[in-house]
């Protein structure tokens, strides 16, 4: 089992190589180097320039250098924690990115969780309930759900909200908590306006947990062991929790590696279109201003933070999945 | 049996011996996904709907009634007007027709509200002669499917310009479903020649691509699709842009359908009749070609069905963020662009109207792909 983690743990790192080579083809990509932008950026604000300055910035970044010098010097730094300099903030990128990280790691787990706790009862109900009015009622929820884009779902909900109860429900704290410290109040007030974005972020994975758990749960009340129980005389109700339930279950756990990327991805653009301080609204901004070392990290934090994700889940696989072989 | 099929009562023959069960077993695999697919009414409904659309999409020119560029400058943000029938007098008319609108300005907030004005008819006339388009840019034409002689017809509203909604919508169409076709044809080529060899040979070369497969799907895709389409230069042409984004949305829809064709390979490698047919000394181009192939296509049909969908919602959200296509170019996404505002939204909700055309659209491929993937393997129970 120890050999099983530490084999996945060692599997993270080529994985995450590759996730580093595209995010600095990322910032890479623009045309113009951006040091010029940034130099022209500078005389332009009336700020003087000197020549020592521009030597100091060539080097940090190695950009007399070849490229994968360039790369080498951007990996190596950003493993000591230096993800280089954001010039629209004219600060270092990493005092810009964690706690926007933070937030949206917050918002993914919660949104997840609520994810589960949502098709788990839809899903059993679904299978037991083979064809009755309820299970094509979850069918064509779980259909729409997919089917609405992320951020239609948050203007709509947007619009809802401010025709109806007059108030907006953009951001992620009211006005007087917003650069408060965090504290208990704080905390209860993020929670109030959670909902909504858990809700629209939510939607398409409920949707396809709820599909997958139905699907699961229906190929395992076919099975021969469960009529041999049934014609035991065990109650339906321990029929279903006894063993096709937990092994239905297994997906739940499995489809986190594709769940976290969905998830990250919807809370971009729906973090942009209900404006919470996460990562999507800064990401775009970034990508405009091509302030493209901000850009980059958080395509790659976004990227390293889903592949632990998914490295949890494995683990997690493991320790609930008997049938894995950990050779 | 050749005397026989040329016998002219061959027919009447089959049909008095023939029961239900031997046109099951007479008929081509393809017949018999028709008939499971056919049983599908929802999928069916959604074929028709996608069927409406795309005939939508690509006559676009001669069903919208304006040039989705003019403005009508007296009637911006102007509501959807009804189609009517009957006039406010309770006159009833064959031909419909639309009121025209009666503009105020609130002198205090400066904002514009439109009532209807029963005095300003105008008769809506089919096969009218309007402004002069290019039929898919070849053919000089001024026919449109509908229009007013005098006044102006709206039947979804205007935007900020005053520009006719139905039109954008309809030549948002061409531009947002076929960015969809051209993606999934990208994806399907770049999956079928990976995920075939990936099959086929097995050894390091699937390993490295079923890793490679892996590590692309857990980058999650609006950050990696939005920081690809930054990089567009700005200053390219519409058509270009075009590609640009059908090629980086490919970019991760190749994995799936390369998966589907590599899982089918492996599982048909074993096959009996693949060993008969390698046993005959069938080649192996042959045996893909001839044998595998077949068999597995309408699995993959099903897929690229249901592989359209993400690439319709990944351009729709490209160029709402304002990264995909811009401006002038017309596509759904980029009409959303104009809904961004909440405040906007409830003065003007019909601007969210694309966004409904997308949502029609993605269910449709969703409850057609869902029963095409029903109907692929008509020979399992």
């Amino acid at each position: 089992m120890l050999n099983y983690i530490l084999r996945q743990t060692l599997m993270m790192i080529p994985t995450l190589i590759v996730i580093s080579i595209i995010a600095f083809a990322i910032i890479q990509l623009p045309p113009g180097d951006f040091l010029s932008t940034y130099v022209s950026q500078l005389t332009a604000s009336g700020a003087d320039v000197d020549d020592a300055t521009i030597q100091a910035l060539n080097r940090r970044y190695g950009l007399d250098q070849p490229i994968y010098v360039q790369y080498i010097k951007w990996v190596t730094g950003m493993l000591r924690g230096d993800f280089g300099q954001s010039f629209e903030w004219n600060r270092p990128v990493n005092t810009l990115i964690w706690s926007r990280l933070g937030l949206t790691v917050l918002v993914s787990s919660v949104t997840m969780i609520v994810t589960w706790l949502i098709a788990f009862p839809i899903g059993v109900y679904s299978a037991t309930h083979q064809y009755s009015i309820g299970d094509y009622l979850a069918t064509f929820f779980a259909f729409v759900g997919v089917a609405i884009p992320n951020f239609m779902l948050a203007l709509v909900l947007m619009w809802i909200a401010f025709s109806v109860f007059g108030q907006s429900v953009g951001g992620l704290f009211s006005p007087e908590f917003i650069d408060a410290p965090w504290s208990w109040a704080r905390v209860w007030d993020m929670l109030k306006r959670l909902w909504i974005p858990v809700l629209v972020i939510g939607t398409a994975g409920t949707a396809g947990l709820i599909r997958t758990l139905r699907a699961n749960l229906l190929d395992e009340l076919g099975k021969p062991y469960v009529v041999t129980a049934r014609a035991k005389g065990v109650s339906e109700r321990r029929l279903l929790f006894k063993y096709p339930l937990r092994v239905a279950l297994i997906p739940f756990v499995s489809t986190v590696g594709w769940m976290l990327p969905q998830l990250i991805s919807g809370e971009t653009i729906t973090a942009v279109v209900l404006n919470l301080p996460t990562t999507g609204p800064l990401l775009l901004r970034a990508l405009q201003s091509q302030d493209m070392y901000l850009a980059g990290s958080f395509i790659m934090m976004l990227s390293a933070l889903t592949v632990l994700g998914t490295l949890i889940s494995d683990i997690i696989l493991a320790l609930v999945d008997p049938t894995i072989r950990y050779e | 049996m050749d005397r026989l099929s040329n016998n002219p009562d061959y027919e009447l023959l089959e049909e008095d011996i023939g029961t239900e069960d031997e046109a099951v077993y007479v008929a081509s695999q393809w017949r018999l996904i028709w008939w499971k697919f056919r049983r599908h009414r929802l999928a069916v409904a959604s074929g028709i709907v996608l069927l409406i659309i795309y005939t939508l999409a690509i006559f676009c020119e001669f069903i919208s009634p304006y040039d989705p560029t003019a403005r009508n400058v007296m009637l911006t943000h102007a509501p959807p007007q009804r189609l009517r029938f009957v006039d406010s007098e309770g006159n009833f008319s064959l031909r419909p027709f639309v009121y025209g609108y009666k503009r105020e300005i609130d002198p205090n907030t400066l904002r514009r509200t439109y009532s209807i004005d029963t005095s300003q008819k105008y008769p809506i006339y089919f096969l009218h002669r309007g402004t002069p388009y290019k039929f898919w840019g070849v053919w000089e034409t001024d026919l449109h499917l509908f229009g007013v002689q005098d006044g102006y017809v709206h039947l979804l509203g205007t935007d900020r310009l005053g520009r006719d909604m139905l039109s954008r919508i309809l030549y948002g169409a061409r531009i947002s479903t076929s960015i969809g076709l051209v993606g999934v044809a990208l994806s399907f080529v770049l999956g079928v020649i990976i995920g075939g060899f990936s099959g086929y040979f097995g050894g390091w070369f699937d390993s490295i691509v079923q890793r490679l497969i892996e590590i692309l799907r857990s980058i999650p895709t609006i950050p990696l699709w939005m920081g690809l389409s930054a990089a567009l230069p700005p200053h390219w042409p519409q058509v270009r842009v075009y590609f640009g984004i059908t090629i980086i949305l490919s970019l991760i829809g190749w994995t799936q359908l390369a998966r589907v064709v590599r899982s089918r390979f492996l599982s048909l490698r074993d096959e009996d009749f693949v060993t008969a047919a390698r046993l005959c000394g069938a080649s192996r181009f042959r045996i893909v070609v001839r044998h595998m192939v077949p068999s597995f296509l309408s699995y993959i049909i099903a897929s690229i069905t249901l592989a359209i969908p993400s690439m319709i919602l990944g351009e729709t959200s490209l160029s709402f963020l304002g990264l995909g296509l811009q401006a002038p170019a017309i596509s759904w996404g980029v009409l959303l662009q104009e809904a961004q505002n909440v405040r906007t939204i409830a003065l003007s909700p019909w601007l969210l109207l694309p966004g409904v055309m997308v949502f029609i659209t993605v269910l449709a491929f969703n409850f057609f792909g869902d029963g095409l993937r029903d109907a692929a393997d008509p020979y399992a129970r």
